[in-house]
C-alpha cells in the first residue's frame, strides 16, 4: 500500500480498513486480520495499527472480542458511509462546486458522465 | 529496559563524545536513533551492547551492567553492525557455532527469513555480496529472538524489494517485551516502522519523543506560500512549495516528516523544547 504524505498513517490505515469493508472484501460479523498481520502487510509499526483499531472501536465500526481479535460490527457499513458522506460534503464538495461554477456547468450537465461511470462500475470495470 | 545515566565517554582525552548523557528506553517500541555524522550514534549502540565501556556513568540493560558482559546479558541482546565481518564458512557452519549462544534462537524462522530474502541455504559467506551478507545477518539477528535488538544502518546496501521485506520482518517481530533500536540516515526507508525518535547531538540526547506526541504537538505540511502570521519552526523550500513544521494549533492529524523534524530540532532547539516541555 502506498501511503500519502499528508495524513497521519494511523488514519490512512483506518481508511484502508473502511474501504475493505465497503468493498465487501471483509464482511460484517467477521474477524479482521490481526494487528500483527496488518502491520506486516502494510509494513508499519504494530503500535500504529493498534491505534487505528482503538479509533475504529471508538467509532463502533469494529469490536474487540477478548483474546480473539477485532470483529466487524453488523452495522459497520452504514456507519462508515454516514461518516464518509459527512466528510465528502464538508471537504470535497465545496471545491467540486467551485469548479462547476467556474466552468459554468450545471448539475444536469454531469448526469451523462455519472451514468457512464455507474454503468462501468456495474460491469465490473476498474475506477 | 535500557537505562543510561550520566554517561561520559571519549575516544581521545579532552575531547568528550558524550557528557552526562541520559536515555531510558522501554520495551514494546521501535526507536529511531538520529544524529549527524560523528554525533556518536554507533558509539552509543556499542555502549548499549557492551562493546565499549563508559568513562563515567552507567549503562544498564534489563538491570544488567552492559560492560560486565554477563552471559545472561549477551544471550538476550544482538547488534547488527554497519560493517560486517563474517568468518570464511558456510551458513550451516555459522549457525552450528553461533546459534547456540542464543537460547531463544528460532531455526525455523531463520530458514523462513533467508527464503524471504532469497538467499540460498548453502551459501559460502565470503562469496556473498554486501547486500546479501547484510540480509543474512539481519535474518540471524531476528531469529536470535533477543529482547533487545540493535541495528546500525540496517537498510544500507539493501535493494528496493529487500527494504520492503525488511520492513515486513521487523513489523512481524516486535512484541511487548522487545525493544528495537535502529540508527539510520535513511529515515524514509523506515518512517512507518519507528514509533519513537531519539536525536543525539552535541554530546547529549537532545530529543526523545513518541511519534504520536510529535504529531500531537507539531504539524507537518507543504504550503505554496509562507504565511507571515503563522509561527514556522522550520521551513524547507523546494519546487513543490515550502515544507514546514509549525506548532499544531488546530488539532491537525498530519504525517510526521522525520527529516524535517530532525532539521527543525537541530536548528531551532529552544522553540521545540518549549513546545514539548
Amino acid at each position: 500500500m502506498e501511503f500519502k504524505d499528508t495524513q497521519a498513517i494511523y488514519l490512512q490505515i483506518a481508511d484502508y480498513i473502511n474501504e475493505q469493508i465497503l468493498l465487501g472484501k471483509w464482511q460484517a460479523e467477521e474477524k479482521i486480520p490481526s494487528v500483527r498481520e496488518l502491520a506486516v502487510t502494510l509494513e508499519v509499526n504494530p503500535n500504529t495499527v493498534m491505534r487505528t483499531c482503538e479509533l475504529l472501536q471508538q467509532q463502533e465500526i469494529i469490536a474487540n472480542k477478548r483474546g480473539i481479535g477485532y470483529f466487524i460490527q453488523s452495522d459497520a457499513v452504514k456507519k462508515i458511509i454516514a461518516a464518509k458522506k459527512a466528510a465528502f460534503i464538508s471537504n470535497e464538495l465545496p471545491q467540486f462546486f467551485r469548479n462547476l461554477y467556474l466552468l459554468d456547468m450545471t448539475l444536469d450537465d454531469l448526469k451523462p458522465y455519472y451514468a457512464t461511470f455507474r454503468q462501468n462500475k456495474l460491469n465490473g470495470h476498474e475506477n | 529496559m535500557i537505562n543510561i545515566q550520566s554517561l561520559t565517554f571519549s575516544y581521545k582525552p579532552g575531547r568528550p563524545l558524550f557528557e552526562n548523557l541520559n536515555l531510558q528506553l522501554q520495551p514494546g517500541h521501535i526507536y529511531g536513533l538520529l544524529g549527524k555524522n560523528g554525533a556518536g550514534k554507533s558509539t552509543l549502540l556499542k555502549q548499549i551492547t557492551g562493546l565499549l565501556f563508559p568513562d563515567a556513568g552507567k549503562v544498564e540493560v534489563f538491570g544488567e551492567v552492559a560492560s560486565e558482559r554477563n552471559p545472561s546479558f549477551l544471550q538476550d541482546i544482538f547488534l547488527v553492525p554497519e560493517e560486517l565481518y563474517l568468518p570464511k564458512v558456510k551458513i550451516k557452519q555459522y549457525l552450528a557455532t553461533r546459534a547456540c549462544f542464543y537460547p531463544n534462537f528460532d531455526h525455523k524462522a531463520f530458514a523462513a527469513y533467508l527464503k524471504e530474502f532469497d538467499i540460498p541455504q548453502h551459501q559460502y559467506l565470503p562469496e556473498m555480496s554486501y547486500g546479501q551478507k547484510k540480509k543474512f545477518v539481519i535474518s540471524f539477528a531476528l531469529a536470535a529472538n533477543t529482547r533487545v535488538l540493535v541495528m546500525d544502518e540496517p537498510t544500507n546496501g539493501l535493494d528496493i524489494p529487500s527494504k520492503s521485506i525488511f520492513r515486513k520482518l521487523i513489523a512481524g517481530t516486535l512484541t511487548d517485551d522487545k525493544c528495537i533500536i535502529i540508527s539510520t540516515h535513511q529515515v524514509r526507508d523506515l518512517d512507518n516502522l519507528i514509533d519513537s525518535i531519539v536525536i543525539i547531538d552535541n554530546h547529549r540526547i537532545i530529543f526523545r519523543e513518541a511519534v504520536e506526541t510529535v504529531t500531537d504537538k507539531l504539524s507537518f505540511k507543504v504550503v505554496p506560500q509562507l504565511n507571515p502570521a503563522e509561527t514556522v519552526l522550520y521551513a524547507d523550500s523546494n519546487l513543490r512549495g515550502h515544507a514546514i513544521v509549525t506548532p499544531n494549533q488546530h488539532q491537525e492529524h498530519s504525517r510526521i516528516d522525520m527529516e524535517l523534524l530532525f532539521n527543525a530540532v537541530l536548528s531551532n532547539r529552544q522553540s521545540i523544547q518549549e513546545i514539548f516541555n
